[in-house]
């Protein structure tokens, strides 16, 4: 029995307690960060982001009813509406990893804690269960299993499962409305719908979206809390600050171009505060697996992250927001990058290897 | 004997095994209908070119042969394609370009190449119906769940209650678009190979 269930018991036994096995024989690294500690690091860094969520689900709720919009009774609410969201993310993906575990006969890996924890950030908070629950399984499913579990996914798994939702159910999640959660489901045009379409009296102002008191998924709109999570990430050296600053930079360059081009009638700093743009250049193109490895390569991922985000905003109505699409596909093209990268050191060294040898001979 | 023609049903599928024939198997499976018509067209051109080819295959000499295959299978596709015109209009029109397109299919030259040039005319005819059918039978899984759980028909016919529509089910819009088409090929793939490594 013991040893039927041994994926799940073994991961049981490494979440709770720390395992007793250690290294033996003569080792030369000593380091504490293992694969649990870098995922509680994230989950931590993501935090700040959370419980900001928390309130501003209930904060807009209440506003749009017309209760009384303290403190506590906003966080209860928002609480209440996340609990089931990721209790239902954490069962059907962990069953999925568990089965798959179990029937490879490998260790159940701690990947999954990261992406079913960003699952119900990026959800719009009146998101039907069971919609959470088949996206999830997808993702896992499609985007990790098939290709041999965590380390090998080549897609971001909580993205994927966004754009699952995203592409399956329009209806729900589509794009250019926000949702507010409540009763009858009031929606309104984002930020960056409004914007496109001229109504730029009615958009947030730039203060309002740095402090994130608009409608929104759970854990995209605070920026102030991301930016305290990505501080956290980059001093513990879990994500890499290259791939951050350079999505921020190409965003922002892209978006300088397009205003002056006329494309986009808001300011640049604007294009960057809205949406999931900060949320994903900071928790999702930073992912360790799925980015570029190469130091080089990093660069160039990150700039194209930042480029095609805005302009898939700015130049296609129907996907408005583009970040996730543009680090999904970035995603794909990373071992490309890589391998150019890689290449070109190669052809580099040779060649002066043979330059070296003319001159000798 | 007989079991050496059953191979197109699984072992040999055209599909799922020598990933023949995927692009029609993405583009005309969004419903159940067209799917089935499909795949009975490919099937009756692939079992008719193996025959008459089968019978040239002493006459017709090697270096044109694939000319020839060509006439031969564009003669059969164009033929089908009046007769779906003729006989069910709504589907030939749905069904567009993929049947003209059935001239290009790998199946169908792959059979003539591989059997058809090389045996008698009563195995060639087999042996085409054989590897229509199995295509056939990819084309009509995929189209099942594609139809189902896209637009919650079968054959035209809703087949989901519509007091799961009042409950909050939806229609997965990603069923209708190819990209999905392509996952399931892969997961009948995957399915498949995991089935053959366990033997």
């Amino acid at each position: 029995m013991a040893k039927k269930f041994n994926a799940l018991i073994d991961a049981m036994d490494t979440f709770l307690r720390t395992p007793a096995t250690i290294t033996e024989g003569r080792c030369h690294v000593r380091d504490a960060v293992d694969m649990k500690r870098i995922m509680i690091t994230v989950m931590i860094a993501l935090c700040p982001a959370l419980l900001f969520g928390w309130w501003n689900v209930g904060y807009q709720h209440f506003l749009a009813t017309g209760g009384t919009t303290g403190l506590w009774p906003c966080l209860w609410y928002g609480f209440l509406k996340w609990l089931p969201l990721v209790i239902v993310t954490y069962v059907s993906g962990l069953g999925v990893e568990v089965l798959f575990s179990q029937i490879r006969k490998e260790e159940v890996a701690e990947g999954f804690f990261v992406t079913g924890f960003i699952i119900p950030m990026i959800m719009p908070p009146d998101v039907l269960l069971w919609i959470v629950a088949v996206a999830t399984i997808f993702a896992v499913l499609f985007g990790k299993e098939v290709f041999g579990g965590t380390g090998y996914n080549f897609l971001n798994p909580a993205l994927l499962a966004r754009a699952f939702v995203f592409f399956a159910y329009p209806s729900v999640i589509s794009g250019d409305k926000v949702w507010i959660s409540g009763a009858d489901a009031i929606t309104s045009a984002t930020p960056l719908a409004l914007a496109m379409n001229g109504h730029l009296e009615a958009m947030p102002s730039t203060w309002e979206l740095f402090l994130g008191t608009i409608p929104g998924c759970i854990g995209e709109t605070c920026k102030i809390a991301i930016l305290l999570g990505a501080a956290i990430l980059l001093f513990t050296q879990v994500a890499d600050w290259r791939i951050m600053l350079t999505v921020l930079v190409g965003g922002y360059a892209t978006a300088l171009i397009c205003q002056a081009a006329g494309l986009c009638p808001i300011a640049a700093h604007d294009q960057l505060l809205m949406g999931g743009f900060l949320f994903g250049a900071v928790f999702m193109a930073t992912d360790p697996v799925t980015a570029a490895h190469t130091r080089t390569g990093k660069y160039i991922y990150g700039m194209l992250i930042g480029v095609l985000a805005v302009l898939i905003r700015l130049l296609n109505k129907g996907y408005p927001e583009g970040m996730m699409l543009a680090i999904l596909l970035m995603n794909i093209f990373a071992p490309l990058i890589d391998y150019c990268v890689i290449q070109s050191t190669i052809n580099r060294r040779q060649k002066r290897l043979s330059n070296r040898k003319q001159k000798r001979s | 004997m007989i079991k050496e023609h059953l191979g197109p049903l699984s072992k040999d599928n055209p599909v799922l095994v020598q990933t023949l024939g995927v692009c029609s198997a993405l583009a005309v499976t969004a419903q159940l209908k067209p799917a089935v018509v499909m795949a009975l067209s490919v099937t009756v051109v692939c079992a008719c070119s193996n025959f008459i080819i089968s019978l040239l295959r002493n006459t017709i000499p090697p270096r044109i042969r694939i000319i020839v295959q060509l006439l031969i299978v564009s003669f059969f596709v164009i033929l089908v394609d009046q007769v779906l015109q003729a006989v069910v209009y709504d589907i030939s029109k749905l069904l567009s370009v993929f049947v003209g397109l059935i001239i290009t299919n790998c199946i169908i030259m792959g059979r003539l190449e591989a059997f058809a040039l090389s045996h008698k005319p009563l195995p060639s005819l087999v042996d085409g119906v054989m590897n229509g059918v199995g295509y056939g039978l990819v084309l009509v899984v995929v189209a099942f769940f594609r139809e189902l759980l896209g637009s919650g028909t079968l054959w035209n016919h809703p087949v989901v209650p519509e007091s799961w529509y009042a409950h909050g089910y939806l229609n997965n819009g990603l069923m209708i678009l190819p990209p999905m088409a392509l996952i399931l090929v892969g997961t009948m793939i995957w399915v498949k190979n995991w089935k053959t490594e366990r033997r």
